[in-house]
């Protein structure tokens, strides 16, 4: 059966019809469903209950979507204090999967999920890949891990659920990676960005140039990453490179995506409703200001989450989308409160230190940086690798290259940095998301 | 009458030496004559090979950045003054030395000097003029 959104140039798929909704209708669209969550989270959840209590606040006070702003805030500790299954609000009948984050300290965080809930995270899955341009006839190879991470089986339910063909090749093994790419002509590729360049580089060895097969389309995401990183993805394979925003707390990846615009991620807001807070008075701001993305569940069953502070940094965009959706989007994440280092008392992003590294020319996004501290100050070194382009045979040119780096970065951080260059892949590469930061310093 | 040197970029530390000559070894290429240059942290490494080429693609396979550049390579007699005069010419025709080294070849009554010249065909036209002996990539091997 052919329908006419599988034209050639047609990206619409029926089930991103709430993409298109008027925003009038989108409103009250989230203000009832804003009702029916607090209440069920209200009934069922107690330590929600109890901080509402607290606050001498019952769900009646939501009289319009404004209202969210006087409802408390769930962290990331609640999940850990309430760990394993403290905040379902279905009983464990009606739950169909769990999921758990990796827990780097202590205790995962677990999230659930009733039938209900994985049909709405499919359909969200489903909009982010129509979104990308994607739809049936499609081959889209899966390099997520599979597991009690997310992004395996999110990815892999939304790619089945839009009626792509899925390869369920899960992270790692980078030859063979490669191999399928080539031999089972995939046309798109779901993994961590940081992955795909690993990717890029790899086949470059194997000889196998990139630019000339199939793949069309990256989804990537899971960890943040910057406009340039972008561009040396899309230059380095010919691909379009599209930024998926998710996080499992809320439902996985699928939360919001690129639109062909390329610029800015659409959140799937009849389903999670995005606020952005000032991250020290936690008040909301206005559309367009910078803060804190918090956002709450809308039609989640088993796991409401209300006002979930991810500590994403971002913003919502006041324009409209060129592509035609109304539903708002945010500007691509890049910083973390989590990923900020202090040093000599500056706040420093890592993600600030890679756009400084990319404005030189002819450098890779393949670096660390080290914290020491001597005993009195703090120090930052980064460690850059060297490029074939980059590379040159006069020792001049290579020490003005440092210099130059350095100099980058001390123009963003004001902050003296040690440059180190090193041999190509001496920095470890990951299979999930880069670790950027080697924190040496006493604690 | 150019011809092709390798380089690499090596980190300081132990072993890191060792291993492209190893990898070369194992290729079967011979090693005509090398040149390092280090700072604190990292190296370059100079290398003239027979078959420029296959030791290229040998040491990037290998994950080496290699660089290649055209160098010039003069035949001078090994005896004091040698350099010098070889020196005055290119000083007198105001071509821009970045580093050289010199390696002494075969019989041993001759040495030869690599240079690399920021116009390398600038500098082939004045050494021949004066009559000084341009080396090419076959006698070199």
């Amino acid at each position: 059966m052919t329908e006419f959104w599988h034209d050639p140039g047609c990206t619409f798929h029926p089930v991103s019809a709430p993409d298109y909704l008027p925003v009038k209708q989108l409103r009250q669209l989230q203000l009832h469903r804003l009702r029916a969550i607090v209440q069920r989270a209200y009934d069922h959840v107690a330590l929600f209950r109890k901080r509402m209590d607290e606050r001498e606040l019952t769900p009646g006070v939501l009289e319009n979507l404004s209202d969210i702003a006087k409802l408390p805030f769930t962290v990331k500790t609640d999940l850990r204090d309430t760990y394993p299954f403290g905040l379902f609000a279905s009983p464990m009948s009606e739950v169909v999967r769990l999921h758990a984050s990796s827990g780097t300290t202590g205790k995962p965080i677990v999230v659930a999920y009733t039938k209900e809930d994985i049909d709405v995270w499919s359909s969200a899955m489903v909009r982010c890949f129509a979104a990308c341009g994607l739809g049936q006839g499609d081959i889209i190879q899966n390099a997520y891990g599979y597991g009690l991470f997310t992004g395996g089986l999110g990815a892999h339910y939304g790619a089945e659920a839009l009626g792509a063909t899925i390869i369920p090749i899960s992270g790692g093994n980078t030859d063979r990676q490669i191999m399928l790419l080539k031999d089972f002509g995939t046309t798109a590729i779901c993994c961590t960005p940081s992955y795909f360049l690993r990717i890029i580089e790899r086949a470059a060895e194997m000889g196998i140039d990139l630019h000339e097969l199939p793949l069309k389309a990256g989804v990537f995401g899971a960890e943040p990453w910057t406009e340039e990183m972008r561009k040396r993805i899309e230059k380095g394979s010919g691909i379009k490179a599209f930024d998926i925003y998710g996080l499992s707390e809320i439902v996985g990846p699928g939360v919001g995506n690129e639109c062909c615009e390329q610029n800015g991620l659409h959140i799937f807001e009849d389903h999670f409703y995005p606020e952005i807070v000032d991250p020290v008075t936690l008040e909301p701001v206005p559309d367009g200001q910078e803060g804190e993305l918090v956002l709450t569940t809308l039609s989640k069953r088993a796991m409401p989450m209300i006002r979930y502070r991810t500590r994403d940094i971002t913003l919502i965009h006041a324009e409209e989308c060129p592509c035609g959706r109304t539903i708002r989007r945010i500007r691509r994440i890049s910083r973390r409160s989590d990923d900020m280092f202090i040093i000599r008392g500056v706040n420093v992003f890592p993600s600030q230190i890679e756009e400084a590294l990319l404005m030189v020319e002819g450098t890779a996004p393949h670096y660390e940086i080290v914290l020491t501290n001597d005993g009195t100050l703090d120090d930052i070194e980064v460690h850059v690798e060297i490029t074939p382009e980059a590379f040159s045979d006069r020792m001049g040119a290579l020490e003005a290259l440092q210099k130059k780096l350095a100099a980058s970065i001390e123009k963003i951080i004001n902050i003296h940095v040690k440059l180190k260059l090193v041999e190509p892949n001496t920095i470890q590469r990951s299979e999930g998301k880069a670790k950027r930061v080697i924190d040496q310093r006493p604690k | 009458m150019k011809i092709h040197q390798l380089s690499m970029f090596l980190e300081n530390k132990p072993g890191r030496l060792s291993e492209p000559c190893r990898l070369l070894a194992d290729a079967g290429i011979s090693i005509v004559t090398l040149s390092l240059a280090d700072t604190q942290q990292f190296g370059i490494m100079r290398l003239i090979v027979h078959d420029w080429e296959k030791a290229r693609k040998v040491l990037e396979s290998a994950g080496c950045v290699v660089n290649v550049t055209e160098v010039v390579a003069t035949e001078v007699d090994d005896q004091p003054g040698g350099l010098a005069k070889i020196l005055e010419v290119i000083e007198q025709a105001k071509v821009n030395i970045e580093y050289m080294y010199a390696f002494t070849f075969r019989s041993g009554d001759k040495a030869v000097l690599v240079f690399r010249f920021n116009d390398p065909d600038a500098a082939v036209e004045v050494l021949k003029a004066k009559g000084i002996n341009v080396i090419g990539n076959v006698e070199l091997y």
